[in-house]
């Protein structure tokens, strides 16, 4: 009787020697460290990097002083003359880079509340946080306008605040009337729903307070729109990509095992409900973020994800691919929403919609079939 | 091949030792299983030898796989502790954990895109770290656990492009992978055909004698589970009714007792083992 090295099988099939590739799975190893070395999940966020780069400069080079790929490269390069400077540096990077920003964290956000929840329908929403951040803030917009409660500059402060806030306690509240003994991915979407339903009747109520103006106003944030963003904005997201991006990339690694049931999760050694409640946490306050930041840009977080999924190739909807992917579809849309239509200059959350409605429509009739097949 | 161990009697004499008795992997005692108000289990005593494989044969819903459940730490006890080499369970990093006990769900679930190999490589979790996801020990780990359950050829088929028995195999292999010194297996031959339930069997009985596994399984067919098993626990309504050798455990009176089933048992032309030949409404007056 033999019992092998700790952690293998000892069965002396030869395969122990190491020397057997495991097919499909090629190792890419370096010291101690050792990942499966996959070209696509390598390739897409490379990419979709250079993709955002590219729609960046264009949608910065266009405007009433329309600037060239090429300049607007140079200048982000630190080269450049000083209008040019000024044009891309202080009215158009920041409206961009919140763009970007804004779409990589949804996509990252989305691609967390898929996984958590096992289902490619799923998206930050279910934890009813837009819906908060959208009843918050317009209660801000509304009531501050009417009322002269809150005005100036702190109205503008108190928005994305709002938002925030008003996202982050919704999510709470959703999860605390989830919990029975943890949190399971069913009950979470069921009870997101709910608040969800109920706190955009709260939304239309409110707005039925207002008078037009800030009723058109708060339209616009509920729509979501990159219109008017400055630095001020780029700094919260960037700093919560900058924070959160690391710690969900360490706790990736339990996602693979959370996927698989709560019982081989478990088996496999991943402490379930505090690993799921650390990265849902982690999801919620990238969406709420970026909630705050740009308002709720619709179907971001539902489409990347699964997009990302597929241009990966990967079973799951890969972390790094969906941020990545998030960013170029968030980027492209402000590009479509600022460009197309002449002198109108639409909010980027309709683009979104119109590009995400159909894809919505397309993952229910694909759900449909599956289950009738 | 290591001595069978005797039969021991399910009785208040067990319950004084604390920590468990020498060359018990795991070990409980007083156990109440369930889940809020529904009690499946209670007060059962159960002790897991080194080196033994053990099938827990019971009607449905007698309390089998909560049984597994506890031992394999998914399910937290209400009354009572599970310990490991004398150590409470839950007290014990999960991880740590994982990487001695190895389970086996009875259905689990995985995306349908995920290919074989990715699912197999998932059993290599307790082992691996954020920065160490494919080590050379992984990679061995898993291709032997694919070679053994026959499953290397179909290393990049997804699960959806699997049949039930492939795809059953290919979660064996997973929780092989995994490498650990205990196996808790439920109803491990499900979906397969005969052949494939013996190949399975076979393999349990290699881990076993050539590794020195210890195997906690689940299995519904008696015949198999005697021949497999060095210990039945037979279970009734959420109590272990008798356990032991199988020789010893599978009676006739037991499998009236137990599953309310009129048998001959015969020994095994094969094997020696007992053989049930279960009687029936329609044989009965024969």
């Amino acid at each position: 009787m033999t019992r092998g090295a700790p952690g293998t099988l000892g069965l002396g099939t030869g395969a122990a020697e190491g020397r057997e590739r495991v097919p499909g799975r090629p190792p890419l190893r370096v010291g101690p460290a050792s990942w499966v070395l996959r070209a696509r999940a390598l390739a897409v966020p490379l990419v979709g990097l250079a993709a955002v780069v590219l729609l960046m400069a264009v949608s910065i080079g266009r405007g009433e002083f329309p600037l060239s790929v090429g300049d607007v490269l140079e200048v982000l390069a630190g080269g450049g003359d000083r209008p040019q400077r000024y044009i891309v540096l202080d009215l158009r990077l920041p409206r961009s880079l919140t763009g970007a920003l804004v779409g990589a964290a949804l996509g990252l956000s989305g691609a967390l509340t898929q996984t958590i929840t096992r289902n490619p329908l799923a998206t930050p929403d279910i934890t009813g946080i837009t819906a908060g951040a959208g009843a918050a803030a317009v209660g801000v917009i509304v009531v501050g306008g009417s009322y002269g409660a809150i005005t100036g500059p702190l109205a503008e402060i108190g928005v994305p605040l709002a938002g925030l806030l008003g996202g982050l306690l919704s999510a709470l509240a959703v999860y605390l009337l989830a919990w029975q003994r943890g949190v399971e991915g069913y009950r979470l979407v069921l009870v997101g729903l709910g608040a969800h339903a109920l706190l955009i009747s709260v939304t239309y109520w409110l707005l039925t307070l207002g008078d037009v103006t800030d009723a058109g106003r708060a339209v616009v944030w509920l729509t979501g729109s990159l219109n008017g963003r400055g630095w001020e904005h780029v700094q919260p997201v960037g700093w919560a990509l900058a924070v959160l991006v690391p710690l969900t990339l360490l706790g990736a690694h339990a996602l693979g095992a959370l996927q698989m049931g709560d019982d081989t999760a478990r088996g496999l050694g991943v402490r379930v409900n505090l690993t799921r409640a650390a990265l849902l946490l982690a999801a919620v306050a990238l969406a709420a973020v970026a909630t705050a930041s740009a308002g709720p840009v619709a179907f971001v977080a539902l489409a990347t994800p699964q997009i990302a999924m597929r241009l990966s190739r990967t079973a799951q909807p890969p972390l790094i691919a969906s941020a990545v992917v998030g960013a170029v579809l968030t980027v492209g849309s402000d590009l479509v929403a600022r460009t197309a239509f002449g002198g109108v200059e639409l909010p980027v959350g309709i683009i979104t919609a119109v590009l995400g409605a159909p894809y919505l429509m397309y993952l229910l009739v694909r759900r449909y079939r599956e289950v009738r097949a | 091949m290591t001595a069978l161990p005797a039969a021991e009697p399910v009785g208040p004499e067990t319950t004084a030792r604390r920590g468990g008795p020498p060359g018990a992997r795991l070990h409980a005692e007083g156990l109440r299983l369930g889940y809020g108000e529904n009690v499946i289990v209670d007060g059962l005593d159960i002790e897991v030898l080194d080196n033994t494989v053990t099938a827990v044969i019971g009607p449905n819903g007698c309390g089998k796989s909560t049984l597994l459940r506890a031992l394999g730490r998914l399910l937290n006890p209400q009354r009572g502790h599970v310990l490991l080499d004398g150590r409470r369970v839950d007290r014990m990093p999960t991880k740590e954990v994982a990487r001695v006990i190895g389970v086996l769900p009875q259905t689990p679930q995985a995306p349908e895109g995920l290919t074989v190999a990715d699912l197999v490589a998932r059993g290599r979790h307790p082992h691996q770290t954020w920065y160490r996801q494919w080590s050379s020990d992984d990679e061995s780990a898993v291709s032997e656990a694919l070679r053994l359950t026959g499953m290397l050829e179909f290393a990049e088929r997804t699960l959806d492009q699997l049949s039930g028995g492939q795809r059953q195999r290919a979660w064996i292999s997973m929780a092989l992978a995994q490498g650990t010194d205990l196996l808790l297996l439920d109803e491990p031959t499900t979906y397969l055909d005969l052949a494939h339930q013996v190949d399975v069997l076979d393999l349990v009985h290699r881990l076993h004698t050539e590794a020195g596994r210890t195997v906690v399984m689940v299995l519904h067919d008696l015949n198999l589970a005697a021949r497999y098993a060095d210990r039945l626990v037979a279970m009734r309504a959420g109590r272990i009714i008798a356990q032991g050798e199988p020789g010893e455990v599978l009676t006739e009176e037991l499998l009236r007792e137990v599953f309310e089933l009129e048998a001959r048992v015969i020994p095994d032309p094969v094997s020696g083992t007992p053989l049930v030949v279960p009687i029936g409404s329609r044989h009965r007056d024969r």
